[in-house]
């Protein structure tokens, strides 16, 4: 045990979780020590706090190393354990459906409708998927050969990586935790789940029915803050998934670069929706405001960030957006129970500044209540901020939505390709023109037309990101592909030979090879004969 | 750290980003173009390559060509043909909660990519990444090895003659100027090389979220049985000897590392292996135009202290002469070094071939997992069940039956590691697919809209989720029906 002497300051930092940090100048891997429970400085002992964050690193190296000599063991590439870890999650979502909706609830005020859709029938019917698919998954691909490498066959094996890292978020936490963890099993790894802590009922939650159910010498939850998540991003994996945001996604690269681990980044960004005016304005607007209020208010990686329309269109736009606001949630959006709230006490007051902001503040032409005892801000539009405000360089990531107009609907496209990659890009017309413009030029993880957010759903759809937004992809087969080594087989007999790979060498073993590699079957036979 | 370089690469990559802006890159008609213009400049500046590869490595031309020059020309033919279904979006079903809608996936460039190479392959390591990234769409930069100075410079000089000098680039120089170009945003890097540098490279593109391919290196193994024909026998020893000797001299990240073999079997492999190195190399290999030279005094050296290592030089029961100005080092074969040794622990990348004899060749399998993975295994066998257990339960980059090397010709093979050997991977389609993006794209229209999707929430609209996304049609109508009310 070291024991730390170096001078040490309070900070206390108020944050839903209540948590007080204690920082020592002289800070063990970057990173302050950490003491979760409520603890005064006068009579906190600096020593007991080192001795935990050694203990937390302990423990991150022990669970990596019991997950290895599982993986070692070759239990997780049979294909009954798979599938008998699959069917323990179908259990746990069958049997606690009510605890996860409970703990969904208590963290982030979840409607139950959107806790079942997104959360539960999210993770039931990737799981029965993977359920339905995995022998067919796991069975090798027979892969093409030509006469270069004549007489031989050839296949792609699908192998597990080995021990793998799931790190999840907050917004949907069930889903974003489960999912990949789903990938990772399918595929055959052993893994860690690390749920995010400002969600600490679900993460909770997880922990208990995971350990409950499923096989713990081969996955495990690791509950926990800064520390834990540093002291695992230490350890050495075959993979990580991290879901989040790309401040914390460049530190999982860095540390991943230290073992060579490959990573897959599910990061966000600003997800553009450009409307035109020759559509069916209401279902537009019930697409809309699906997308961006009715997935955790705003909350979501793939929701409608900003709105993009013309100036002659943005009056109805607004006016229909603003009277279905109403009837789907009610005259007082406010008291809808139909509406998630915001996260924590920090995310509110980041949105409610954003709001408050000198530019922003009189832009806004609908909505702008807010109550912080209950974290709750209503749907909020606001119109024609200018470029330079913060509300339109940060990803909102919250129930407001700025609405930028343009003389020409055609301009929206360079507004958006002068910002980073998105994680999705949203376009509702019925102009076949603008549509293939739109695709061709915006680049986007992915995009839908006429619709938002329903690209995350298919099962056949990769979902990833590009360049700020992410990289790799999952979802159905494609998670069972990122966590998976595609191995080249390649078989040959000592039948058929081509000798001019041999030394020594000469010019007529070159003309040979020329032939050979240019797929010219005369031309080995002109070379065999000598022309 | 001179400041005016830092400037003069800004300089070009800004280019290389104005240039894939401008959506000139875009076009199938460029890509095919850049493409032609690549197949003539390897099937007419040849003489060129071949010169350079001879200078830099001592490769004798039909080597040069057997494994660069040659998968090259096959693999930009394989892009031109599949360029245009490459290029084309694909359909995808979406299900019952979505309907009715189309879904696709559209590949798209990822924007201004890096190649870096390394030196043992110059032409080979650079070009068939730079395939790739002109399929897709990109605009490139190569950094060649400056450890292979000859082929640097003349690539530099073809690719410049040759190709849309706006979109492409070759920026040559040594560590610095790899160090300053990682610093920059690129859009993705592919990198081979050894795994320290690739730690280096990553933890650079690590600030820009750049995704990177790292095709590394270790130790490859090739298990041989004890085969009984003699047509086996001799098929097999010359692969295995051009698989190591006869690539540029071992010095190849897929050449075959160590042996391992029965003990029976052992002194009849080294006899066979002696002999077929004398028909292939002479009497006297150093005079052989047909063994590649070590490319510089600092491996030389370092293979050098392989030998040296007390009990490895015993070992030694072929070769091991060693002539440091001509940097030639004799085909080597070793029989039972110490496990503990240099020579078995890090990877060899040189004419030194070290015969592990084992109690029964089923104990491979245990001596390859006990150790790091292998960026390839090969297996000359005819043993059914020794090729499903390597195939099952030895997991590699890749694995190949009764030859090697050759798998890095195989287009339809994914080509890349696993562990310290790397991530990623290319060739044929593969290569095409590292350098883009795929986009999904859901389109719908609006002749039906589900009011149960949206808000306020009742029981009703919650039962009709459930039913649909168990896949209970029937029960979805009913619902909405109004007969089965939960």
């Amino acid at each position: 045990m070291i024991w730390c002497t170096a001078p040490m300051s309070v900070k206390f930092w108020p944050n839903g979780n209540n948590i007080r940090q204690i920082s020592c100048t002289r800070a063990r891997n970057n990173v302050f020590c950490f003491h979760k429970n409520a603890v005064t400085p006068e009579n906190s002992n600096h020593s007991f706090v080192v001795e935990k964050k050694m203990a937390i690193i302990d423990d991150a190296e022990s669970v990596v190393k019991e997950l290895r000599s599982t993986y070692t063991s070759g239990k997780t590439k049979s294909y009954e354990w798979r599938i008998s870890q699959l069917k323990a999650i179908m259990k746990i979502l069958t049997y606690h459906e009510k605890d996860i909706l409970e703990a969904l609830r208590s963290d982030l005020n979840k409607p139950e409708h959107e806790a079942f859709v997104h959360e539960i029938a999210g993770v039931s019917s990737s799981c029965k998927f993977a359920l339905k698919e995995l022998h067919r998954w796991m069975k090798p691909e027979k892969a093409k050969t030509t006469i270069i490498t004549f007489p031989s066959s050839a296949e792609i094996v699908s192998e597990p990586l080995g021990v793998v890292l799931v790190i999840s978020p907050w917004n949907y936490p069930i889903y974003l935790g489960l999912d990949p963890v789903i990938g990772a099993i399918a595929a055959g790894n052993t893994v860690v789940l690390k749920p995010s802590e400002m969600a600490p009922a679900t993460s909770s939650v997880l922990s208990k029915l995971i350990s409950e159910y499923m096989d713990t010498s081969a996955v495990k939850v690791v509950e926990g803050a800064v520390p834990e998540t540093t002291a695992l991003l230490e350890q050495r994996w075959d993979k990580i998934l991290y879901t989040g945001n790309g401040k914390v996604g460049r530190i999982v690269l860095a540390a991943a670069a230290k073992h060579l681990t490959p990573v897959l980044l599910e990061l966000g960004g600003k997800s553009p929706v450009v409307v035109d005016s020759n559509i069916n304005i209401k279902v537009a607007a019930r697409r809309i405001i699906s997308g961006k209020w009715g997935c955790n208010s705003g909350q979501t990686c793939v929701a409608p960030d900003y709105l993009i329309t013309t100036k002659e269109f943005a009056p109805k736009l607004i006016s229909a957006l603003t009277s279905e606001i109403e009837k789907l949630y009610g005259k007082d959006p406010m008291k809808s129970h139909d509406l998630s709230s915001i996260i924590n006490g920090h995310h509110f007051d980041r949105l409610t500044k954003l709001l408050d902001d000198d530019k922003v503040s009189e832009k806004v032409v609908f909505g702008g209540q807010r109550d912080k005892t209950k974290l709750k801000i209503a749907p909020t539009i606001v119109l024609d901020v200018p470029e330079d405000s913060s509300i339109m360089n940060e990803e909102i990531f919250g129930p407001i939505l700025p609405i930028l107009t343009v003389n020409k609907i055609e301009d929206s496209i360079g507004i958006i390709i002068a910002k980073e990659k998105p994680l999705a890009a949203y376009l509702f017309t019925n102009d076949k023109k603008l549509k293939e413009e739109f695709i061709r030029s915006v680049s986007a993880g992915g995009m839908a037309i006429n619709e938002t957010n329903l690209q995350l759903v298919e099962l056949n759809l990769p979902f990833g990101g590009v360049g700020e937004s992410g990289m790799g992809a999952y979802h159905g087969k494609f998670s069972f592909d990122a966590f998976s080594h595609k191995k080249g087989v390649l078989l040959r007999n000592f039948l058929g030979d081509v000798t001019a790979r041999y030394p020594p060498y000469s010019s007529r073993k070159l003309q040979f090879l020329k032939a050979v590699l240019s797929n010219d079957i005369l031309g080995i036979f002109r070379a065999l004969l000598g022309r | 750290m001179d400041s005016y370089n830092d400037s003069v690469y800004e300089k070009e990559i800004k280019e290389l980003k104005e240039t894939f802006n401008s959506g000139k890159t875009k076009e199938e008609s460029w890509r095919r173009n850049q493409l032609k213009n690549l197949l003539s400049l390897l099937v007419e500046k040849e003489e060129d390559i071949f010169t350079a590869l001879k200078q830099d490595l001592g490769k004798h031309y039909v080597e040069s060509f057997r494994d660069e020059v040659g998968p090259l020309i096959k693999s930009v033919n394989y892009a031109l043909k599949g360029l245009k279904k490459w290029m084309s979006s694909k359909k995808a079903d979406l299900p019952l909660a979505a309907f009715p809608a189309t879904a696709e996936l559209v590949p798209e460039p990822l924007g201004t990519v890096l190649i870096i190479s390394s030196w043992n392959f110059p032409f080979g390591l650079s070009l068939e990444p730079l395939i790739g990234a002109i399929a897709a769409g990109n605009t490139v930069v190569i950094k060649p090895s400056e450890l292979a100075p000859a082929s640097s410079s003349v690539l530099a000089e073809l690719i410049d003659t040759y190709l849309d000098r706006e979109a492409i680039k070759v920026i040559q120089g040594g560590v610095s100027v790899g160090e300053q170009l990682v610093q920059q945003k690129w859009d993705k890097i592919l990198f081979t090389g050894s795994a320290a540098v690739a730690r280096k490279v990553m933890t650079a593109a690590a600030k820009n979220l750049t995704p990177v391919v790292l095709e590394l290196g270790g130790k490859c193994p090739a298990i041989v049985d004890s085969l009984s024909s003699s047509w086996d026998i001799q098929m097999a020893i010359k692969r295995i000897l051009a698989a190591k000797f006869g690539t540029c001299a071992g010095q190849a990240c897929i050449a075959i590392d160590y042996i391992l073999v029965e003990k029976k079997f052992s002194s009849t492999l080294v006899e066979h292996l002696k002999a077929v190195i004398q028909s292939m190399f002479g009497d006297n290999p150093k005079e052989s135009s047909s063994i590649a030279r070590i490319i510089n005094k600092s491996h030389f050296t370092r293979l050098r202290n392989l030998l040296n290592e007390p009990m490895v030089e015993a070992s030694i029961v072929h070769g091991g002469s060693l002539d440091e100005d001509n940097l030639f080092i004799e085909p080597t074969l070793l029989v039972d070094p110490p496990l503990k040794a240099g020579i078995m622990t890090e990877e060899i990348f040189g004419p030194l071939l070290p015969i592990i004899t084992l109690e029964k060749i089923e104990d491979s399998i245990d001596f390859i997992k006990s150790r790091p993975r292998a960026l390839a295994v090969y297996a000359f066998t005819k043993n059914e069940m020794l090729k499903k257990k390597l195939s099952s339960d030895v997991s590699s980059g890749s694995l190949v039956f009764n030859d090697a090397i050759i798998q890095y010709v195989a287009d339809s093979l994914p080509f890349g590691g696993i562990g310290e050997c790397g991530f990623g991977r290319y060739h044929g389609k593969f290569s095409f697919d590292a350098f883009s993006h795929e986009k999904t794209v859901v389109r719908r229209n609006y002749l039906v809209d589900f009011w149960f999707r949206y808000p306020p929430w009742n029981q009703q609209k919650m039962q009709i989720f459930k039913s649909a996304y168990r896949f209970d049609y029937l029960g979805v109508v009913l619902v909405v029906l109004g007969f089965n009310k939960s």
